[in-house]
């Protein structure tokens, strides 16, 4: 274990309006950990997960990323977001880009690479998403569960040190949400740190170091994965079980 | 078309159209500028920009042109001494190319910045979310997207922009409206010859302009 956790809440607080999202979250998370984020819909989660590569703002306390202070604005910010990769729900390819483009971009425009440099590192990106074959096509082009393999070896090409899904499988057909799940868990393996938004429970189960459970804006548990579903500490969190096993 | 067999005729007719394609070009590329530039200011993430853009907005577009047209010469001219020719008929050409420039701006920016409304929002997360700052997100992501829809109302504005040209008529540049006037007062016998002739020479420039612009936003819809 090095010394110091790569993300780390300090006494995060965030309101919308009169709603108070997140409610005084503190939250370590070491190098390498995939952490599973937990808990009914409008506990917070996308909020919490939003505000470690700032999509979304705080009211007060502190995110430090990899030790420092996460920058409110500007290039810091910028820089970042770009050692955080994000995966999102709608998997938001850039529709106007081939693929292979979609990939490229980053390192090309943020990290100012090559573009020789760049490409041979996409294409072996795309292949090991499986993709490969469709470099040179539209996203919409591609099903859900190409469009999302893709999005993640986007997040991928930044080579960044830290990964968020926000529910990468939800808006998936149920036949393709096994090949992103098997995408991500490779990464898990790999040592990736990771904090993931999901409904699915056998990814929790089986490729998570760490599960949080979140209600109302606060972190109600934080357990292994085999204690936190064989034995919740809380009524909320055995509530939310016994209706999500029951699907 | 007996008008028009007059030489001096022909060379009124020539040089009216000649001022209002002038106008047009030059006050189009300005409005363009301007109005890209007003449109990031509305979309941007810093209040006063937003403010200002929308300032500039409001009160172009709710102004008459006459009135922006007659405060360039009365205001910018008489009374500031703008003046960026000694040639008056040069000077009051640019005097009415601002003045047409800074209204039809504010029409550029509001058919850019629905463009921009229609791409998804997702499309400017995913780019902030791999680092890219707002300019490069706008300009790499958002706004090659926002074409698209934005195109065929860019050419609307286009067409109103060049029949407002004729505006500019009042502050003294011989433009075609002027020019038409003029043939009426000397040819009483043959009002709608003349009516038709110019009427008829801005219809067979601006019908295929609305075609054209309607084909380019079909062609770039198939690029996604
Ligand atoms: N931009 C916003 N403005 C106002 N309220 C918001 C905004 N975004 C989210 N909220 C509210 O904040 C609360 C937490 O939202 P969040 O999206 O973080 O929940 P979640 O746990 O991800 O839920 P879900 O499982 O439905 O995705 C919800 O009540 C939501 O309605
Ligand atoms: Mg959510």
């Amino acid at each position: 274990m090095t010394g110091q956790p790569l993300i780390r809440l300090e006494n995060v607080d965030k309101h919308y309006g009169a709603l108070h999202v997140l409610q005084d979250i503190n939250l370590e998370i070491p190098q390498g950990q995939v952490v599973v984020l937990l808990g009914p819909s409008g506990s917070g989660k996308s909020t919490l997960c939003r505000t470690i590569n700032r999509l979304e703002s705080i009211d007060s306390g502190t995110i430090y990323f990899d030790g420092t202070p996460i920058p409110a604005e500007g290039k810091q910010l910028a820089h970042l977001r770009s050692e955080v990769g994000m995966v999102f729900q709608s998997f938001n390819l850039f529709a106007h880009k081939t693929i292979l483009e979609n990939v490229m971009l980053g390192p090309q425009k943020v990290l100012k690479e090559k573009k020789s440099d760049v490409e041979p590192r996409a294409r072996l990106l795309l292949e090991r998403v499986g993709v490969q074959a469709q470099a040179d096509k539209y996203p919409s082009q591609l099903s859900g569960g190409q469009q999302q393999r893709v999005a993640i070896a986007r997040a991928l090409a930044m080579e960044p040190k830290a990964m968020l899904f926000d529910e990468p499988t939800s808006a998936l057909d149920p036949e393709m949400v096994g090949e992103v799940l098997d995408v991500m868990t490779s990464l898990a393996r790999d040592g990736m740190t990771m904090i993931v938004v999901t409904h699915e429970m056998g990814f929790a189960r089986h490729a998570a170091d760490r599960v949080i459970f979140m209600a109302d804006g606060q972190i109600i548990e934080d357990a292994e994965p085999d204690q936190f579903f064989t034995n919740p500490g809380t009524d909320r969190a055995k509530d939310f079980l016994s209706r999500i096993l029951t699907h | 078309m007996d008008v028009l067999l007059d030489e001096s005729n022909r060379q009124a007719y020539l040089s009216g159209f000649t001022w209002i394609l002038l106008l047009t070009l030059v006050s189009a590329v300005f409005s363009l500028v301007l109005g890209v530039i007003l449109a990031a200011m509305r979309v941007s993430p810093i209040p006063v920009l937003r403010w200002a853009g929308s300032m500039w907005v409001q009160l172009f577009r709710n102004t008459p042109l006459t009135l922006i047209i007659f405060f360039c010469y009365f205001g910018l001219f008489s009374t500031l001494g703008f003046k960026v020719s000694n040639n008056i008929t040069v000077n009051n050409f640019w005097l009415g190319v601002v003045g047409l420039s800074v209204y039809t701006a504010a029409f550029v920016c509001e058919a850019i910045r629905a463009g921009i409304n229609s791409v998804p929002a997702g499309q400017a997360e995913a780019a902030r979310a791999i680092g890219l700052t707002f300019s490069q997100s706008l300009t790499m992501i958002v706004l090659p997207q926002a074409i698209r829809t934005t195109i065929a109302p860019l050419g609307s504005t286009l067409i109103a922009l060049c029949k407002n040209t004729t505006i500019v008529g009042t502050i003294g540049v011989i433009e075609a409206s002027t020019v038409m006037k003029d043939l009426i007062n000397s040819n009483g016998d043959a009002v709608i010859e003349v009516f038709i002739m110019f009427a008829g020479t801005f219809a067979v420039v601006l019908i295929p302009t609305g075609y054209l612009f309607n084909w380019m936003s079909r062609r770039w819809a198939v690029k996604t």
